[in-house]
């Protein structure tokens, strides 16, 4: 499945990313009105910095993703077919089990709405709007190549039961 | 040698699971990752086809189509081609016809059994229980039958009492206070929540719980519930105080249900215990979830650990290994992250330590509070109130025993993320190569890019 990488030496951390995320998830594409509104969406993304360095982090949609074993309500699954993680909002209590076992920190909390939130790849769109406007390219949705694969066995952290 | 492929009965199962629940949905799915094709069934004495548990509380909170309670799709039995036998409980194990015996007194055969019994509620010895009026709450019928008595009453001014100040009795505490009965919580040692928090922590609890119009009496218990009337209970406490309410729910913990693993003479501690791949002292055996004694990494020793995620993970591994596969249980440890009152707090490993040999940081300083508890640089213990959307990164290293010393202010930091940690540590967390060992500068994607 295609993914979202980050080429954190090449990333200034200006927060764009995040900002293209909430209007990615907003209920319309009137970019100022939804940033000042007080129901403004969550940015299912967040920016690291520790000068000089900066990257932004999102849902990695592990092999074997701990918050999916973890989740109470059976809301973060594993598509059989793509193999993303999806989250149906619907069943999420917002009792933040997941984010306790999220390696990464990856998944948000929407404190308005008590639902956990999380990239979804901006399901719908060819190209999420988070990797379409980096004025950087410093982010890149791409397959995972058999070298990122290798990379991701030997850092393996996601549970791997087998 | 019993023939468990292609036989037409349902009683003769390749893979049998006792106990519908997060450790046998776990297993099922461990199981059906390996083996499409082998007969599974699954036991469950309660009714419903699996649910998910700490929802009962939602669930008197605001009672709703109870399918909305499902932890899976209502087509999840068929399609992975599940025999059912719910509301069926198993009477008695037979390790060596590797059989079991139901209460309806079907026999079932297996060629590997899963113990997913989960645990039952401890009911104390207190005068006038059981008696109408008086709940337990684990269940979804518990749920249910609270929410049916509390129908049949007038419905102003209803006042109850819960006994335990732990999750569950919280989580049962906001359910009636949403419906708008009066709550008071008989809580025996000196705080709330008082095993999964630290002090600090439980005080903000109370506090958020007081702010709901919840009356929290610590260091005293309910020794005797007396009826007064019809739908009238007096609860008298060791102070011999005596508080009117309309219902006491019991909520002073849980026990494994190791009734069968014993009888069948298997080796039970305080739950059954199991080596790394759920296998219990009896070779085709299986155990996980509540009622199991699964490697705790913390303490670095078998302890009972009852949360929903360590059920399913220890599920998921029996039912790998059941299947063939050679899976270890990663260790799981308590985590606990408490949504009720509309608190945000996580906490997981030793928070209250008992000694002076481990090194605690903690920050105060905005309505965030965060502990870190260590022993040697390494992380044991963690809470995080208010943002907790970082508690698993702190989590991945009390488990992975990442050593902090060098960093260890930075856990506490109100900006605490991914890039406070070492280069190393985030690097390989998030997948990234480190640029000189990178060929073609695109560090993350390394490979071609479309
Ligand atoms: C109110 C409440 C809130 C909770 N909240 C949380 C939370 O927020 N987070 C969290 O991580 N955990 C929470 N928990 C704990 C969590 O629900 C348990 O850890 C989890 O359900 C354990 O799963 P299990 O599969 O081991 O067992 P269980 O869920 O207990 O299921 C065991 C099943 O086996 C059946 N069974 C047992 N013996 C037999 C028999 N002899 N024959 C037939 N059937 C049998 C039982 O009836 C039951 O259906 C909560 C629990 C409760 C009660």
């Amino acid at each position: 499945m295609k993914k979202i990488y980050v080429n954190e030496e090449i990333c200034i951390g200006c927060n764009l990313c995040e900002v293209f995320c909430r209007l990615a998830h907003a209920q319309s594409d009137d970019l100022i009105k939804e940033l000042k509104s007080k129901t403004a969406p969550v940015a299912r993304v967040s920016i690291e910095v520790r000068k000089p360095v900066s990257f932004s982090v999102r849902c990695q949609h592990c092999e074997e993703a701990p918050c999916v074993s973890a989740c109470l309500t059976g809301a973060l699954k594993k598509d059989e077919t793509t193999g993303a993680i999806t989250h149906n909002e619907e069943k999420c209590i917002g009792c933040w089990t997941c984010m306790m076992v999220c390696p990464i920190g990856a998944i948000k909390q929407d404190k308005l709405r008590r639902k956990a939130v999380k990239c979804d790849l901006c399901e719908g769109r060819d190209i999420p709007l988070c990797v379409a406007n980096c004025p950087n390219e410093a982010l890149i949705f791409a397959e995972e190549s058999d070298d990122i694969k290798q990379n991701i066995d030997d850092n393996s952290i996601c549970y791997d039961p087998a | 040698m019993i023939e468990y492929e292609g036989t037409m009965t349902k009683n003769v199962l390749k893979y049998l699971i006792v106990g519908n629940s997060a450790g046998g949905i776990g297993a099922v799915e461990g199981i059906r990752t390996i083996d499409k094709q082998g007969t599974i069934g699954i036991i469950s004495d309660e009714p419903y086809q699996t649910y998910s548990r700490p929802l009962i509380s939602h669930y008197l909170a605001e009672p709703c189509p109870i399918e909305k309670l499902w932890y899976r799709p209502a087509d999840f039995y068929k399609k992975n081609g599940i025999t059912t036998f719910l509301g069926k409980k198993v009477k008695k194990i037979d390790c060596r016809h590797h059989s079991v015996l139901l209460n309806t007194g079907e026999k079932i055969l297996w060629g590997k059994l899963l113990l997913a019994t989960g645990g039952s509620p401890i009911i104390p010895k207190i005068k006038g229980v059981p008696q109408q009026g008086v709940f337990t709450f684990t269940t979804l019928d518990d749920a249910i039958a609270i929410d049916q008595y509390l129908n049949k009453l007038p419905q102003d001014n209803i006042s109850a009492v819960v006994v335990g100040g732990g999750l569950i009795g919280v989580s049962v505490t906001e359910a009636l206070a949403k419906r708008g009965v009066c709550v008071s919580i008989v809580e025996m040692r000196e705080r709330i929540l008082n095993t999964i928090l630290d002090e600090h922590a439980s005080a903000i609890a109370a506090k958020a719980l007081q702010q709901a119009g919840v009356d929290i009496i610590t260091g005293s218990t309910v020794n005797e519930v007396k009826n007064v009337r019809d739908n009238t209970l007096s609860a008298v406490l060791g102070s011999n105080r005596e508080i009117l309410c309309n219902l006491v729910v019991l909520a002073i913990g849980v026990i494994p249900r190791v009734e069968l693993a014993t009888d069948a003479g298997i080796k039970v501690n305080r739950g059954i215990v199991v080596n790394k791949n759920m296998v219990s002292s009896s070779p085709d055996i299986y155990a996980c979830g509540d009622t199991s004694e699964a490697y705790d990494f913390i303490y670095d020793e078998c302890r009972l650990t009852p949360i929903w995620p360590n059920a399913y993970i220890g599920g998921k591994v029996a039912g790998l290994n059941m299947a063939g596969s050679s899976a270890e249980y990663p260790g799981g440890t308590a985590l606990n992250s408490l949504p009720y009152f509309g608190l945000d707090i996580t906490s997981a490993g030793i928070i209250n330590p008992g000694n002076s040999s481990f090194e605690i940081i903690e920050n105060l300083s905005n309505n965030n509070y965060r502990k870190i508890i260590l022993k040697d640089g390494l992380i044991k213990g963690m809470i995080f109130t208010g943002i907790v959307d970082r508690s698993g990164i702190i989590y991945h290293l009390m488990k992975d025993r990442v050593n902090t010393e060098s960093f260890k202010k930075e856990l506490i930091a109100d900006d605490f993320g991914m890039a406070s940690l070492p280069e190393e540590v985030w690097r390989s967390r998030l997948k990234i190569q480190a640029p000189e060992t990178n060929t073609n500068k695109c560090t993350a994607s390394a490979g071609e890019i479309r």
